[in-house]
């Protein structure tokens, strides 16, 4: 297995190079049932970019990111992260999970582990790396996303924001190159709400490909290279966000953000 | 009865401690038996050997019915062994992937929770072979009280394997959610994160299991099979099967019995509490 993981990663394909989109979606259709909730989404995400994605709730946007690393099938169009096609029945989905990391809105910790545990399980598992070496990371992750003294506290034991912190940090221990975040900050407190923004803001600025789902209108705006709004399975508009959340074109567009702004 | 009643009484301010202090009261329940009936014993020795009355048979009896205790006893741990082995197996078996695994885990424990258990021991005596050829070529004798043990097994198994299943469709998808994002496969995520939060919810269930595989252990006695209501059938036969037996003969037994399970299910009760407040 582990053999077949490491031949598929050599194997990415020739025709993705650095400079071109890390993530990228043609004409992406999804149904449940005969209800078609994606209805051709296509964006391209280039290394290093933040892009957020807002809509009203059931357009789609936490489905489109779910789609990114394979948690939801899609029905016709191409995804591909790093040159591989996720819609391919043939792809290897744990070599395109370890590269993508993803972030919950309900954090999905693992309860029956500590915070150091939590993040360390997926290096030794699924990267068998050396525990000595994981240890070390997950510690440094764990001061990273500033949690230093609680690497022994189980999820119960954390407020809703420490816990968010921890999946990040989670997130991370397997050295992704995108990271998802599925409207992370939704279920928290007002007051926890901007501790794990700023630890999203200081990945980006490190220069983390990021793609948000998101409700925090101003944080799109601080940190996004673009925003993408969609509204029924449709992406609406997209541009900066100064263009966007100051200039929008559409009707539909100009109702949700008087709504949220 | 009315010692165990105080047990109780005395047990319940000590919330989680209930379970030593049970033990260990039931404990001197049965030892006060034990010496009750040793000095109704001593003092009738030299009484007419043919016209004993009941409690000195009992007491005269009381090795051979408590040895046949140690037989229930020595059934239902194995019994809850093999039941726990096979059921875990088959429960997991139940939320496989395979369709074929998946159906015949499902046909395999619904018939043996919805079979009576008696219907389920004769079949199990008619079907496995008198003998047995072990390592060797010597031909073993199978003992009955190996197959009535087997046989409580079953039923036990096919209900350990609903209750594994129900854990494991009882976790948050966003359990498998979040293992699968970090590119667990499947039977990682199986070993370390669903089956570590299971244990902790079948726990109660499965003690209440054990509880009554215990107490069904009796039934083998139709079988012949030397236990503890058997043996004090024996005795009261050996003793003249006068009726006057009957009475304290069963009420022994139901002490015996009472004694054993009565804690366990006390324990049960408080574990559930305890894991329905902390989930």
């Amino acid at each position: 297995m582990l053999s077949l993981i490491s031949t598929m990663e050599g194997n990415v394909p020739r025709s993705w190079t650095p400079e071109m989109p890390i993530v990228s979606l043609r004409d992406v259709r999804k149904f449940y049932g005969s209800l078609e909730v994606l209805k051709g989404i296509s964006l391209d995400v280039r290394k290093g970019e933040v892009i957020c994605i807002i809509g009203p709730s059931g357009s789609g946007k936490s489905t489109l990111i779910r789609c990114i690393n394979g948690l939801n099938g899609i029905q016709h169009g191409s995804i591909r992260v790093e040159g591989r096609e996720v819609n391919d029945p043939k792809l290897d989905v744990l070599a395109l999970r370890r590269k993508v990391g993803i972030v919950f809105q309900q954090y999905n910790l693992f309860p029956h582990k500590t915070a150091l545990e939590n993040v360390m399980l997926a290096p030794l598992l699924v990267l068998k790396e050396p525990r000595r070496q994981v240890e070390e990371r997950a510690r440094e992750l764990i001061s990273k996303v500033k949690l230093q003294g609680k690497e022994n506290s189980y999820p119960g034991e954390l407020s809703g924001g420490q816990q968010q912190r921890v999946a990040i940090a989670r997130s991370l221990a397997m050295c992704p190159d995108v990271m998802l975040f599925d409207e992370v900050t939704a279920a928290l407190d007002p007051e926890t709400v901007k501790e794990v923004l700023v630890t999203i803001k200081q990945l980006a600025s490190e220069g983390m490909t990021c793609i948000l789902v998101t409700h925090e209108m101003g944080f799109a705006r601080e940190v996004a290279d673009h925003v993408y709004f969609i509204d029924g399975g449709v992406i609406v508009e997209h541009g900066p966000p100064s263009e966007l959340f100051n200039d929008a074109k559409d009707p539909r567009t100009r109702r949700f953000l008087s709504q949220v702004l | 009865m009315t010692q165990v009643r105080t047990e109780t009484g005395n047990a319940r301010p000590a919330q989680y401690a209930l379970f030593g202090v049970s033990w260990y009261h039931g404990a001197i329940l049965l030892l006060g038996f034990v010496i009750a009936f040793a000095a109704v014993h001593l003092n009738s020795r030299e009484a007419d050997a043919t016209n004993l009355s009941a409690l000195d048979t009992l007491s005269l009896w009381l090795p051979f019915i408590l040895k046949g205790f140690g037989l229930n006893l020595l059934m239902s741990f194995l019994a809850m062994a093999i039941a726990t082995v096979l059921g875990v197996a088959l429960g997991i078996a139940q939320v496989s992937q395979l369709g074929v695994v998946r159906v015949a885990s499902k046909f395999v424990t619904h018939l043996f929770r919805n079979a009576p258990w008696l219907v389920i021991l004769f079949t199990v005596m008619y079907l496995l072979p008198v003998e047995a050829t072990l390592w060797g070529r010597e031909k073993v004798i199978i003992p009955d009280w190996i197959k009535a043990t087997f046989a409580f097994s079953l039923p036990v198994m096919g209900n350990i394997s609903e209750i594994v299943r129900g854990a494991i469709n009882s976790i948050p998808t966003g359990q498998w959610e979040s293992a699968e994002s970090l590119a667990f496969t499947r039977r990682q995520t199986m070993v370390h994160i669903i089956l570590p939060q299971c244990i902790k919810r079948s726990i109660p269930p499965w003690m209440n299991w054990y509880a009554l595989l215990t107490l069904a252990t009796p039934m083998a006695s139709i079988l012949g099979v030397h236990e503890a209501v058997g043996n004090a059938q024996a005795a009261m036969e050996a003793g003249g099967g006068r009726p006057e037996f009957l009475l304290p003969f069963y009420l022994f037994l139901l002490c015996l019995f009472f004694a054993y399970i009565y804690p366990i299910a006390l324990w049960t009760r408080k574990l559930e509490q305890k894991y329905a407040v902390s989930h």
